[in-house]
């Protein structure tokens, strides 16, 4: 069947030509670049560079409001894609259309009036610092602005699975004489597993890699709400920070590809009874 | 458990999908709905299970007004049209899934579920997930789980459509079986009337929302209330006729109806194994030429063309096919030996018997 | 499972039927609670945009727009979008024809490395080509010597915007184009036609809506990115500033209200996206309610045909 596409179909040797050439070119090359620049850190050097305190303390920032993020988004993801698709409330094509604005946003100016709405005189900050929420410059405004940009995963990849539902496997469970919540629980749930951790996989590793949106909200406090890419640039701009840079860097980029792994891994599982 | 349904109504927007339909389904009984697709028929169905509120009228289970009653506390068994198991789930949580909702004991789940894994054929497969199942094994599950919980009605929903049509006709053997043994109020939906012929003790009719007939097979087939049951249970012929001289007619084709008034246009109604046909061109009445032949199996389709251009269908068995030894395009001779006279209602106003026209007397 | 009627749930669907819905406050609740969530994450962050970049009034915001460094930033951050755009979307034509038209070993792979660069974090990306272009980096001393420029230039602003939004468009047109199939190409070339008449006048027209979205999504992205672009941008005031970055440096001049005037304008960009976006995903839809509207006319001439023999 293959063999017979190549000899009808032209234009291969042409399209998968320049695929490889372009995506060498621009990706595969600037990354060979950065790692094969990176070997030249000596091991010791390596990991001195990679687990000083502030380095440690970064990715604590990252990982830990990241995975909050995740979660958070998860939870809100689900409730939005199931509002979206069960209900029918006034509005409703018009916040399906809003769900994506975190993708089209510029991260910059997301961080930039999530800030300003969470700062002590922001429309919702007004209300929450006076009971002790601050909402920016502070370890909750990284999550606040991770989950912004993370939220549309979810919904995203919740929304046609829901959609696509047979409502007859929900109508048998009542008919066994299950109530809505146990229905939703032991027969809605696990169908709505795997795009759930997709969602979450996607959320979190954006959200690991996100710059623009936190440095605006985080304040950007070394040990406190540093993230790690806001510790690369810094490093960047010191005189002899390169190897340090690029030590984050890697160890960031080898974060990504694991996680990617491990998502891969955990969505096969999860989807083991489907066809 | 009996069913009553008392002058049940309901409305979808502005579409009346059921419309006052009574009917009463006796205990232990194996019930057909019947009907075209949008007939109501699935409606009733999911009515009686509780899965739609019934517009207007009363439902009675055992002779208990259900009407308020949630669908999760009817203790109803339900099979699916596409089965709806439940796909996270193997067979064994598929059919003990009913079990652990009304909380039975760990131990009574496992020997309820193992006897009907039993009783289904369905040993071995009790860690197989759905997807790892034949199309007749999930139809099995799926009606072991409709009946986990000893329900006293068991209800399907075109319970055959989802099979290819080899393992069809095993099915609904299967299923007559299985009523038989366990005898449990049954009443599942088809648009197939062969399947409801050939299935249910007794069918029930509906068209665009109206029960039109309820009765055995045998009943609806031989003495069908109006012309659309006659033409949904088998094949019937149509044709519309003047009165002329007191009988409707077509070139020679002549049905004396009483009280008919000259000039009027009456619809004759007939079944092809009602047409009797001979190779022989005065044998009988009518003039025709044998246009079509179809090989049914056991019985033959032919298709008449009268002078006139009516196209007539025949029903005949295979010998008398060899014995008369007919060919395509051969001129035949006909009559029709039995026929109703069609209402403007649609609803029958008379029934002849045979017609003997003068000088043709012989040999019929 | 052939033959089986799948219904499926749409919002619209308000069934009578107790026991398989939720009761009408729990609903309620429902909604009320994903409205919070929806104004606080969606509708007030853009809102606030607005509210703030007028806050000092219309000539304030007008003189903010019109200042020569925020001119020279739409300038460069259009520039970068018309080169990004179009080669990633020719670059998305071509990957998308050889992974969905055609079987070869790798191609799982190929479509993981397609993906690769939105696992990377943009200040990584950046990183990248500070790496290869840069004083530090591997050509970065040659470049000097030729007195050529990369990094903190418009060249290493498009590079890394390149590589940022790399995958768009081929994203979105390989499922595209394998849900086509090969057969109306198949049937081109029978007719005669050249495997580039065959791409201009049949493929092309087949996936030009995807193509349309995912350039879309491929622009607001380019036009936007911040992470990446900082990184090799050298913050060159009317030189080497995007919008994004005019946003961040007017900020920490605490020139708040100037920094929202400038990032109302990408919210606006934003808002064209989403809307051509919505519209473009409505027409899909629409067109895919009309192809079922005609199916189901199908099933009910069939359904009407039952047996009988009229004359």
């Amino acid at each position: 069947m293959s063999e017979k596409k190549h000899r009808i179909l032209p234009g291969f040797g042409l399209s998968l030509g320049y695929t490889l050439v372009y995506l060498s070119a621009l990706v595969l090359l600037p990354l060979a670049g950065l790692i094969l620049r990176t070997l030249h850190v000596s091991p010791a050097d390596f990991w001195h560079l990679a687990t000083t305190p502030r380095a440690l303390a970064s990715y604590r920032v990252t990982f830990g409001a990241s995975l909050v993020a995740a979660v958070a988004d998860s939870i809100l993801g689900t409730l939005l894609a199931w509002i979206l698709t069960r209900y029918h409330f006034p509005g409703r094509r018009l916040l399906d259309a809003l769900i994506d604005f975190p993708f089209a946003l510029p991260t910059a100016v997301a961080g930039l009036t999530l800030a300003d709405i969470f700062a002590p005189n922001g429309w919702l900050g007004h209300f929450l610092v006076p009971w002790g929420i601050q909402g920016a410059y502070s370890i909750l405004g990284v999550v606040l602005a991770l989950t912004f940009v993370g939220l549309p995963f979810v919904v995203r990849t919740l929304q046609p699975v829901l959609e696509s539902l047979d409502r007859d496997v929900e109508e048998a469970a009542a008919v066994l004489g299950a109530g809505r919540w146990s229905t939703f629980w032991r027969v809605i749930a696990p169908l709505l597993l795997p795009p759930l951790l997709t969602g979450f996989a996607l959320s979190f590793a954006r959200a690991i890699g996100e710059y623009g949106s936190v440095v605006f909200i985080s304040g950007n406090k070394p040990m406190k709400t540093e993230i790690t890419p806001y510790l690369i640039v810094m490093r960047l701009d010191e005189n002899d920070g390169f190897d340090g840079a690029l030590v984050l860097a890697v160890v960031l980029l080898v974060f990504s590809f694991v996680l990617l792994g491990v998502v891969n891994h955990l969505e096969r599982w999860a989807g083991r009874f489907q066809d | 458990m009996s069913i009553e349904l008392r002058q049940i109504s309901k409305r979808f927007g502005d579409v009346l999908a059921v419309d006052d339909v009574s009917f009463t389904v006796a205990e232990g009984e194996l019930v057909a709905l019947l009907g075209p697709s949008g007939g109501g028929k699935t409606t009733v169905l999911r009515m009686i299970a509780g899965l739609e509120m019934p517009g207007g009228g009363d439902l009675l289970i055992r002779g208990q007004r259900v009407n308020d009653v949630p669908v999760q506390q009817r203790n109803i068994g339900f099979v699916f049209q596409g089965y709806a198991l439940f796909r996270t789930m193997d067979v064994f949580s598929n059919i003990a899934f009913g079990l652990s909702i009304r909380k039975w004991s760990k131990s009574d789940i496992a020997a309820r579920v193992e006897e009907l894994v039993g009783i289904f054929g369905l040993e071995g497969l009790e860690r197989r997930l759905p997807h790892q199942l034949s199309g007749g094994q999930r139809q099995r599950v799926a009606i072991a789980r409709a009946l986990a919980s000893k329900p006293g009605v068991l209800l399907l929903d075109e319970p055959f459509a989802a099979v290819d049509a080899k393992i069809r006709q095993e099915l609904r053997e299967w299923l007559v079986r299985l009523h038989h043994e366990l005898s449990v109020t049954t009443v599942f939906v088809t648009h197939d009337q062969e399947e409801a012929m050939e299935v249910a003790n007794r069918i029930v009719i509906f068209s665009r929302g109206r029960l039109e007939q309820i009765g055995t097979p045998r009943e609806v087939y031989e003495q069908p209330v109006n012309e659309f049951v006659a033409r949904f249970i088998g094949v019937m012929n149509v044709l519309e006729l003047k009165v002329q001289d007191g009988a409707a007619r077509l070139g020679e084709l002549s049905f004396p109806v009483h009280g008919a008034v000259d000039g009027q246009t009456l619809r004759i109604g007939f079944r092809p194994y009602a047409v009797k046909v001979s190779p022989l061109p005065r044998e009988y009445p009518c003039r025709a030429l044998l246009k079509h032949v179809f090989f049914l199996g056991v019985m033959l389709r032919i298709e008449l063309e009268t002078p006139d251009g009516l196209v007539i269908r025949a029903r005949i068995s295979k010998e008398d096919f060899a014995r008369l030894n007919l060919v395509e395009d051969q001129p035949v001779s006909f009559y029709i030996r039995e026929y109703r006279v069609l209402g403007g209602d649609g609803a029958f106003t008379g029934q002849s018997s045979a017609i003997v026209p003068p000088g043709f007397g012989e040999g019929i | 499972m052939a033959g089986t009627i799948r219904r499926k749930i749409t919002p619209g669907d308000v069934r009578s039927q107790r026991g398989t819905e939720e009761s009408v406050w729990v609903r309620w609740l429902l909604i009320g609670a994903g409205g919070v969530v929806a104004s606080v994450f969606l509708i007030l962050p853009l809102v606030n945009v607005f509210w703030q970049a007028f806050s000092k009034g219309g000539a304030a915001y007008l003189s903010a727009i019109s200042h020569p460094d925020t001119w020279a930033a739409i300038k460069l951050t259009l520039l970068v979008a018309v080169v990004t755009v179009p080669l990633n979307s020719v670059f998305g034509v071509a990957a998308a024809w050889c992974i969905a038209k055609f079987e070869f070993p790798g191609k799982a792979l190929l479509t993981t490395l397609i993906d690769l660069p939105f696992s990377v974090s943009p200040v990584v990306a950046g990183l990248m080509f500070v790496v290869l272009f840069g004083l530090q980096g591997y050509w970065g001393r040659w470049l000097q010597d030729h007195n050529l420029r990369v990094i903190f230039s418009a060249t290493g602003i498009t590079l890394a915007t390149v590589f940022i939004t790399f995958p768009f468009v081929a994203r979105e047109l390989i499922p595209v184009m394998k849900a086509n199939g090969s057969d109306q190409e198949q049937a081109a070339l029978t007719l005669g036609a050249s495997g580039w008449q065959t791409f201009w006048r049949v493929t092309l027209p087949n996936i030009k809506w995807g193509l349309l979205y995912g350039v879309i999504l491929c622009n607001a992205r380019a036009m936007g990115e911040f992470g990446a672009v900082s990184v090799v941008s050298g913050h060159i005031t009317g030189r080497t500033d995007t919008l994004p970055l005019r946003v961040d440096k007017l900020y920490n001049e605490y020139n708040g209200a100037a920094a929202f005037a400038v990032a109302s304008l990408l919210a606006l960009l934003a808002l064209v996206t989403l809307g051509l976006k919505t519209a473009l995903e409505w027409r899909t839809a629409a067109l895919q309610d009309r192809a079922q509207a005609v199916g189901s006319d199908a099933d009910k001439s069939e359904a009407d045909n039952h047996p009988s023999n009229a004359t």
